[in-house]
This record gives structure tokens, C-alpha cells and sequence, in this order.
């Protein structure tokens, strides 16, 4: 196979670190200080996005372009880390990146705007994702995203994907249990929802982010507020999975006795 | 009462340090910062200091500074690098970035450009572009090694240290054929010299021992010259030991085209054409920027794990039940914890907004001292005299320019503000008359009463700030401070600069346009604490023209450059009024230009209210300092008369001297002017209960 058109979704997330407490406020639910809050690029699409330029660098001629649904005042922030990783075209829609966003709107948001992309041959087309999002992890957007696109061969929580010469490609899926499925699709148009992949996170070139920037800029000063208002989804009430977290900085202690004390504190 | 959402993130950062529209500061940011909270953390938490030895281990910093561009960030585009123009500014946020975890790293990532400083300062283009290219990282498919340098001035003792006269580097003349290049024989000794491990060249400082070279001069000698390179001793410093130090024995044959911006021969004398003064003039001007703001950052970079170490205190086991007051606010419940993070959290601001003024007027300065050098070349207004008499015969319009530049853009005729704007000389003037005053400033204050504030935040976590587990590595962080005091010159040094600077009449003139501007910022920004500040600096402006007119008791002058009992002190009281006059701009900016930047306009007033109190809890520190300095020097030097026979115990009557007044009345407005500075620190103490912190420190600890 030669050129890839690789579409990679992917939003950004408030960084995990954070304290994140779910609000219900005059526009509906949000977390608290949201827009104060630093933001990350969401870990899945983050996968999905170094794998899709490791492909294109693999395969001269090809573009990768990154669709995103987010505040674009945030997103802007974001590209700053993001933009110096890999080369990409960026594509933007200004809404909410929120967990509390509808899935099914944000799916037909992206859509829309990658039927809008222009030059992209759908035919060549690859759409990459996460397979879920630390945002909340409906793992429903990409699936619905490739169904409106007419693209119905789909995989999720995929870690690798290699390319054939005849143009097919073998995808490595996680299936339950720790164990992997691994199938083969003739060729493009195809949906990968990224689980990890395997490859590092690049090191920032800031060579690549001012090219990046350069052309991505307009996207982002010219990105039109998304349509969401189809949504008739209500969230009658919201809360954090209960948890306490109970960190303890300790050194040097053996594999064993760290298995011991989990074991021990699940049993308890 | 307002609360504190979050911590300041990035972008109320880029507004009050001006880089919003700079999307490579801002990469350089975010570059800088991934590799100081992932490898530098990593390397500080493993327990890399704890050699003095440069290890494989410390070597991953230069290859994470290579790959991820901040290797090239001092280079133009043509050289390899990514950033146009001038770069004090950002080699200042990468400082600041990198030092927020250890500013030995940040030491690490400067000094090849130290090294390379002054071949950029003063070299000839071929040497420019030579050393800057061979300093870039190799480029995919590019095989060559790159190069990294030293900078070599401070000599063994009893030689070169803060006095750089007496240098014990030598040059003489090894060979000189007829029609030839000469060659040279450099022979010099250095004491703690950074980078030394691994530097490939060493910009090093020399002085003639033979008649037929003249003065002293730079040059540039090579790891594969002809003679010794001895890399010499480890350095057996406590402080920042993720950069290398050693003390380099050199004696090397190498061509007199190194020496740093060429030569001439004149009679069979090789006359170099910069001495070794005029380089490192040139070059400290801009270096010591980045190195005051090392201890800032740190300071700002305590509030996060303070704050929780302070919150967490109580939690966990049976000493207190979840919901009660000591378990939700741990210490916070202490009014003192919180005003004293307070004070680190002021001083951390008003150092970072002094030292970003500073890299941004380096950089708008660059360009204007080019054009004068060109607009006097051009008039043939050659040597520093002419020159000089030039830049004297345009006072007024200086002067004329500085007040129209702080004057209310409303009010001041701006076509003549432009005009004089666009003239080089005046422009130059100003500027230089500034810098002279902030970049010594920086240095001074950030790092001698920043080490001091380091101390307090070391302080706040009890006996956990004295270990190397501290949470955000304090401890490491306080001893490295004393390292920012000293190197690139120590204290001494820049009181003695400003001794000189402070005194221009261009930088009195700036400073009485600062008084006015601060006087207003006083009633149209309230509770920003510019009445205390613009109080301060009058007092201080006061007592500056007095102690130069004034004698003590024998009739001697007072302020008199071998008096540094008189002269600095006043350094150090600039030094406090510099912080906070730049941090009430940030905060007037902030005020201007948050509300219309789409994250932060929400929460703007709770944000703008807690960054008044806090510029007001520093102007008002500033303030008591100023007042306490200039009274010792007003009246320390007469004889108390209180002690005649006559006199009562405590009857100031003779002491009242009559020409006093005056700064009696300016010294009463400050006190006056303390008005609210102590509710403001109760308000943003309190505002430090609420606020939202992360859920742990995004790099290792200990
Ligand atoms: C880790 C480290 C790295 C360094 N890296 C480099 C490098 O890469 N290149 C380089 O060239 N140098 C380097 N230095 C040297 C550094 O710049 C000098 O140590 C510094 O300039 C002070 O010189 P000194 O130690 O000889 O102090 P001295 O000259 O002995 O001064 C000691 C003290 O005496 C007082 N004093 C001295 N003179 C005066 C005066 N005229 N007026 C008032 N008080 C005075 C001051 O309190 C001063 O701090 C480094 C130093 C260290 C510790």
C-alpha cells in the first residue's frame, strides 16, 4: 500500500493529576474549574496519533490529519506540547471536550467535520481513535463516527497494525483475559480505536511543533462553535467511581511483599 | 473576599510574562518542561546528585536537551536553531522551567551558550558561525559529533575570582613566519569551570606575557589543539551536581584567528581587538538573567508541595476523624503556615516578574544597540569618549522620552512619543540605562534574598524539608540558591555594577516616571499596593541624592564607590523596590488582559484579587525595607547627641537634624501608605485553604 489518509480523533482531557469534581452548573455538568484546569492531549488518542505519523513516515505521500472537538483556547494551549511530536494537519471543532458531551453528537460533529476535510480520498482513508477516553470512556464515539462515514470494518483496543505489501493489514486486538485476537482486513477504509499501541511517546521537536503551527494556526483562530443541540441526553446525576486513594512513598521493597500487601488489602 | 480557584497555570503565565502571541516560547516551555519533570526529576529522585562526578547517568540530561530542541534554542535558523531574533527571553523561560525541579540541569543547559557567548557577543562572523553550527545536534542523517564548550574566566587563587583584573592565563607568541598567521601559546588554569567533563572548546580569558601581543583578550582553544587539555579535578561543590565542574589545566599551541573578534597587527604588535573586559561585559549583560531567575522559580515552585504537605498533615490513622477541621486543613489551620507560603509565594512572583522584564528588554535591546553601533559607525563617531558625549548631548530628549513612555496614553502627545521613539539613539539611552540597572538587579535580589525565602519554604515542611525526601526537593532546592548567588559574580559584584548604574540621570529620570506611574496605579487599581511602592521609591530617590551630597561626622563623603557601607545597601534597597514594581505591571496586565482570554475570564476576579494582595503583601515588604536601609544611612553616620549631659534619654532633639525634614515627611507617607498591606496578606493566606491543587506532584519526589 502506498499513500495513507490517516484521520486521528482525539480531544483533550484535564491533566489526570488533577482534582477532578464533577459540577452541575447553568450550562449543565461540568467539572469544576474545568477551563482552569491544565489540559493533556487524551492518553488514547495520543496512541493513536504517534502511531498514525509513524505509519505516514513509513509511507511517503501520506497525511495524517487530527480532528478534534474541544474549547479551542484549551486545545491551542495543548498543541503546544502536542504540535512538537509529530507533523499533522489539524482540524477543529469548538465545543466541549467534556465527559458530560453526548456521544452520539460529538461522533456526528466529527463526522461532519472530516466529510469536510479537503483532499482527503476516502478510499485511502484510515480513522484512528482511542478506543476509550479518559474523559469518560463510553467507547462508543469512534464506532459511531465510522458507521456515519459508511466505514463499517472496525476494531477496538488495537495495539498494533502492520501494513502489507498487497495493501491488506493484520490488526492485533485486545479480547478479554489478557490475550490478543489477531485478524487481517483487505485494505482501507477501516476504524482503529487505539488501545496503547506500542510505540513511545515521541520527544518534542520544535522544529516539527513551528511547522505544525504554522499551518495549523488558521484551523484553530477560524474553528466554528459545534453544533450539540441535538442531544436529548439528560444526566440526571453524576459522580466519581467512590475511591480512596492512600499513597504511601516507599523505597526498595521487594516485588513479593508489595503482591502480599495489595492481596492483603483487597482481603480486608 | 474572593477565593483562589487553582494554581496559575499556563496561560495567566503567558499573559503577565507577555509571550501569549509566541508560540515557540510557548514549545520551548512545554519542551523544557516535559524533560524537567521526566528525566531531571527521575535523575534527582534516583540520587544522581550525590557524586561529584559527571556519570553516564547525568550524561541522559545533554541527550534529552539535544532531541527535544533545547540544545538549539541558542542558535539562529540558519545556524540550526528554530527561534528568529534575539533569545534572552526564551533561554529565560527554560531556565525557569528546568530549575522549577533543579536548577543544576538549568545550570547544564546554559553553559554551552555561556561558553558560546562571547564568540556570539563579540567573535567575527567566521568564528560565530563555525562554533554556533558545530554546537547544533546533528541532524537525521547528519554523522558528526556535536560540540560542547566551556567558559573559562575564574583562575585558581590568588587569581581571577570576583576581581577579573589579575589574570593568571597567559599568551604568548609560540611561532610567527613571515606572512603567516602567528601562533600562539595559550597557557591557562581555571577553577570551577562548567561543563568541563565534556567541553570540545573553552572560551578562555588571557593576558599578554609577551611584547609583540597586546592586552588581554578571549580565545578559543580545542580538545585536539597541540599541547595539554587536562580536564583537571571534579569540583567538589553540594550544589547543583546534575552540571559538571572542574578545574582544567590548559597549555595548547592554537592560531591567533582565535582570538574572540579577530585581531590586527600594528608595528609587529598583535593588537586584539576586544580586551577581555569589553567580552565579559558583553557577555554577563545577558547570562545573569536566567541565573536570578533559577531561585525564583524554586520559590514558586514550593507552593504546590507545601500547600499539600500542610493539607495531608493530619490524614490517615486515628489522630483525627475525616470531615473534622484538622483532618480537612491539616496545618492550614495555622494562620502562620499560610502567610509565611504567602511571603515565599510574593517573593517568587516579584523576582519572576523582575527577571522576565529584564530578558524581555535584552531582547528589545539587542537590536537597538546594533543600530547605534551602526549610526555611530556611520557618523564616524568613533571610541567610547565621542561617543558618549553624543549619547549626554541627548538627555533631554531621553528624559522627554521616558516621561511620555509612563505617562497615561490618554493624556500624552503620542506622535512626539513615537517620534522620539524611533530615534536610535534615544531608544538606545533609555534602554541601556535600564538594563544596566536590571540586570544586575536580578542577579542581586532574586538570588541573595531569594535564598533567604527558600530557607522560609524549606522551613514550612518541618523536618521533611531538611531530607532529601522532601516533597519538590526543597532542601536541594535551598542549598542551590547559594550557587545562583555566586557564580556568573556573587553579590559584590552586582552591588558594585549598580553602585555605578543607579546613580545615571536616565535611570533617575525612570524611576521618578515609575514613582507617578505607581502613584496612579495607586488610586485606579486599589489595594495593588502602589501608593506603598511609589512611597518607597521616593524615599529611596530621596535618600540617594542626599548621600551624595552628605558627609558624615569628619566631613567625608557618604556615597563614594570605595564606601560600599553606603553604597550597597542602596543597591540592596533598589533591589527590593525592582520586584514588585514589575510584578504591579504584570498584575495591571493581567487585570487588562484576562478578561478577554476564554479560560480565564470566568474566575478572573478571584484571580486578579488574590494577585493585587499578593503584589500589595510584597510592596509593602519592599517598602519596610527601603524605609529601614535609607534610615540607617541618613542617620548612622552622625553621632546620637542624645548623650550630652544636657539631654534627656531618648530626646531626639539634637538629633532632628534641620535639614531632615523632608525625608521625615516621605518616611511617615510610607508608614501611612502600609495601610490594608496586612489584610491583603490575611486575604491571600486564607485563599490558600481553598485552593484547588492537583491530587500529587506531576514528578518523582525523593
Ligand atoms: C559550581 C561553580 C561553577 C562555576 N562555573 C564557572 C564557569 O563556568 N566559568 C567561570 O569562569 N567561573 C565559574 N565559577 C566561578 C565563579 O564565577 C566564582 O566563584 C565567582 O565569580 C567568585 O569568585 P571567587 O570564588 O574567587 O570569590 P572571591 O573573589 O574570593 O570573593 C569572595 C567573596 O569576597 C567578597 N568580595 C570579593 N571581592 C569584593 C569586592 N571587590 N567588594 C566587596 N566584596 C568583595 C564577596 O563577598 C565575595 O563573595 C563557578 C563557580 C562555582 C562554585
Amino acid at each position: 500500500m502506498s499513500e495513507l489518509h490517516i484521520v486521528v480523533c482525539g480531544s483533550i482531557v484535564p491533566d489526570p493529576l488533577q482534582t477532578l469534581a464533577p459540577m452541575e452548573g447553568p450550562t449543565g455538568w461540568a467539572l469544576k474549574n474545568e477551563m482552569m484546569l491544565p489540559a493533556v492531549l487524551d492518553p488514547w488518542a495520543g496512541h493513536a496519533l504517534y502511531e498514525a505519523a509513524a505509519l505516514a513516515k513509513k509511507h511517503p505521500g501520506s497525511r495524517v490529519w487530527l480532528v478534534s472537538l474541544a474549547p479551542k483556547a484549551k486545545l491551542q494551549q495543548v498543541m503546544m506540547a502536542v504540535s512538537q511530536k509529530a507533523p499533522f494537519e489539524l482540524v477543529v471543532a469548538d465545543g466541549p471536550a467534556s465527559g458530560f458531551t453526548d456521544s452520539f453528537e460529538t461522533a456526528r460533529v466529527l463526522a461532519g467535520a472530516i466529510k469536510g476535510i479537503a483532499g482527503l480520498d476516502t478510499g485511502k482513508l484510515l480513522l484512528f481513535g482511542g478506543w476509550q477516553s479518559a474523559s469518560r470512556g463510553s467507547g462508543a464515539v469512534m464506532q459511531m463516527v465510522g458507521e456515519m462515514l459508511g466505514v463499517t470494518e472496525q476494531f477496538q483496543g488495537v495495539d498494533k497494525l502492520t501494513l502489507r505489501d498487497d495493501g491488506s493489514m493484520e490488526v492485533k486486538e485486545r479480547v478479554e483475559g489478557g490475550a490478543y485476537q489477531i485478524s487481517v482486513v483487505s485494505g482501507a477504509p477501516a476504524v482503529f480505536g487505539w488501545a496503547t499501541g506500542e510505540l513511545p511517546e515521541p520527544p518534542n521537536n520544535p522544529q516539527i511543533g513551528m511547522q505544525n503551527m504554522q499551518k495549523n494556526m488558521p484551523a484553530l483562530m477560524q474553528a466554528k462553535p459545534a453544533d450539540l443541540s441535538g442531544s436529548g441526553l439528560k444526566l440526571s446525576a453524576v459522580a466519581v467511581p467512590q475511591q480512596r486513594r492512600e499513597t504511601r512513598v516507599v523505597k526498595d521493597v521487594p516485588v513479593d511483599d508489595m503482591a502480599r500487601e495489595i492481596v492483603e488489602w483487597l482481603k480486608a | 473576599m474572593y477565593t483562589l480557584r487553582t494554581l496559575p497555570g499556563d496561560d495567566v503565565r503567558q499573559i503577565m510574562w507577555r509571550f501569549s502571541d509566541r508560540f515557540d516560547l510557548q514549545m520551548s516551555v512545554q519542551s523544557a518542561r516535559a524533560i524537567a519533570r521526566g528525566v531531571v526529576a527521575r535523575l534527582v529522585a534516583d540520587g544522581a546528585r550525590n557524586t561529584h562526578e559527571w556519570t553516564d547517568q547525568k550524561n541522559e540530561l545533554l541527550i534529552a536537551f539535544d532531541q527535544s530542541g533545547l540544545t538549539a534554542l541558542f542558535m539562529d535558523p540558519h545556524q540550526g536553531g528554530f527561534i528568529e531574533g534575539p533569545k534572552n527571553l526564551a533561554l529565560a523561560l527554560v531556565a525557569f522551567e528546568l530549575s522549577w525541579v533543579d536548577a543544576g540541569a538549568a545550570t547544564c543547559s546554559l553553559a554551552s551558550n555561556l561558553a558560546l557567548a562571547p564568540i556570539h557577543e563579540k567573535g567575527t562572523p567566521e568564528q560565530r558561525d563555525f562554533y554556533m553550527a558545530k554546537c547544533v545536534p546533528p541532524q537525521p542523517g547528519e554523522d558528526r559529533e556535536i560540540w560542547r564548550g566551556a567558559f573559562a574566566l575564574t583562575e585558581p587563587l590568588p587569581y581571577v575570582g570576583v576581581d577579573t583584573g589579575v589574570l593568571c592565563g597567559k599568551a604568548t607568541v609560540a611561532e610567527w613566519q613571515d606572512g603567516q598567521e602567528p601562533v600562539l601559546q595559550i597557557d591557562k588554569r581555571g577553577r570551577f569551570i562548567t561543563n568541563m567533563d565534556f567541553a570540545n572548546f573553552v572560551t578562555a580569558a588571557v593576558e599578554s606575557a609577551d611584547e609583540r601581543i597586546k592586552g588581554s583578550f578571549m580565545v578559543i582553544l580545542e580538545d585536539t589543539d597541540e599541547g595539554l587539555f587536562d580536564r583537571g579535578a571534579p569540583t567538589l561543590k553540594m550544589v547543583h551536581q546534575l552540571s559538571s565542574t572542574r578545574d582544567p589545566v590548559l597549555n595548547l599551541k592554537v592560531p591567533a584567528s582565535r582570538i574572540i573578534g579577530g585581531y590586527e597587527v600594528v608595528d609587529g604588535v598583535i593588537v586584539p581587538k576586544y580586551n577581555h573586559s569589553e567580552i565579559i561585559g558583553a557577555v554577563f549583560h545577558r547570562t545573569r538573567i536566567p541565573v536570578g531567575l533559577m531561585s525564583s522559580a524554586k520559590l514558586l515552585s514550593a507552593v504546590e508541595p507545601v500547600i499539600r504537605y500542610h493539607r495531608n498533615r493530619f490524614r490517615g490513622g486515628d489522630s483525627c476523624k475525616e470531615g473534622s477541621p484538622r483532618f480537612d486543613k491539616g496545618i492550614q489551620i495555622n494562620e502562620d503556615a499560610l502567610q509565611r507560603l504567602i511571603d515565599v509565594w510574593a517573593s517568587g512572583e516579584a523576582g519572576c516578574s523582575l527577571a522576565f522584564a529584564a530578558s524581555r528588554l535584552a531582547d528589545a535591546f539587542d537590536p537597538v544597540e546594533k543600530a547605534k553601533e551602526a549610526h555611530f559607525e556611520a557618523q564616524g563617531v568613533t571610541g567610547p569618549r565621542k561617543q558618549m558625549a553624543a549619547l549626554r548631548a541627548i538627555g533631554d530628549q531621553v528624559k522627554e522620552c521616558i516621561d511620555l513612555e509612563y505617562a497615561p496614553a490618554a493624556e500624552r502627545d503620542q506622535a512626539r512619543l513615537d517620534a522620539l521613539k524611533a530615534d536610535t539613539l534615544v531608544q538606545y539611552a533609555s534602554m541601556e540605562a535600564l538594563a544596566g540597572v536590571l540586570n544586575p538587579g536580578v542577579k542581586l535580589w532574586n538570588t541573595g534574598v531569594g535564598a533567604t525565602m527558600m530557607r522560609e519554604a524549606v522551613a514550612l515542611v518541618g523536618g521533611y524539608g531538611i531530607t532529601e525526601d522532601c516533597p519538590g526537593f526543597l532542601m536541594q532546592k535551598w542549598a542551590d540558591t547559594q550557587l545562583e548567588a555566586t557564580y556568573e559574580g556573587p553579590e559584590a559584584v552586582q552591588r558594585r555594577h549598580l553602585t555605578l548604574t543607579m546613580t545615571s540621570e536616565v535611570f533617575q529620570a525612570t524611576m521618578s516616571a515609575w514613582v507617578r506611574q505607581m502613584q496612579r496605579a495607586g488610586r485606579d487599581v486599589p489595594g495593588l499596593g502602589g501608593f506603598v511602592l511609589a512611597s518607597a521609591m521616593e524615599l529611596w530617590q530621596w535618600t540617594l541624592n542626599h548621600l551624595q551630597n552628605a558627609t558624615d561626622d569628619e566631613g567625608r563623603k557618604l556615597f563614594h564607590n570605595k564606601r560600599q557601607g553606603v553604597t550597597f545597601p542602596m543597591a540592596d534597597a533598589l533591589g527590593w523596590l525592582l520586584g514588585p514594581y514589575f510584578l504591579a505591571c504584570d498584575v495591571m496586565e493581567l487585570i487588562e488582559k484576562g478578561p478577554m482570554s476564554p479560560t480565564l475570564a470566568d474566575g478572573i476576579d478571584d484571580l486578579t484579587g488574590f494577585y493585587k494582595d499578593i503584589c500589595h503583601v510584597q510592596a509593602a515588604r519592599a517598602a519596610g525595607e527601603v524605609a529601614r536601609i535609607c534610615t540607617e544611612l541618613v542617620y548612622g553616620y552622625n553621632e546620637c547627641k542624645c548623650s550630652a549631659p544636657s539631654a534627656l534619654p531618648g530626646d531626639h532633639g539634637d538629633c532632628c537634624r534641620d535639614e531632615l525634614p523632608e525625608f521625615r515627611a516621605l518616611k511617615a507617607r510610607i508608614d501611612m501608605c502600609m495601610a490594608g498591606s496586612r489584610k491583603a496578606r490575611d486575604r491571600a493566606g486564607n485563599a490558600l485553604i481553598e485552593v484547588m491543587i492537583p491530587e500529587a506532584l506531576d514528578y518523582p519526589m525523593g
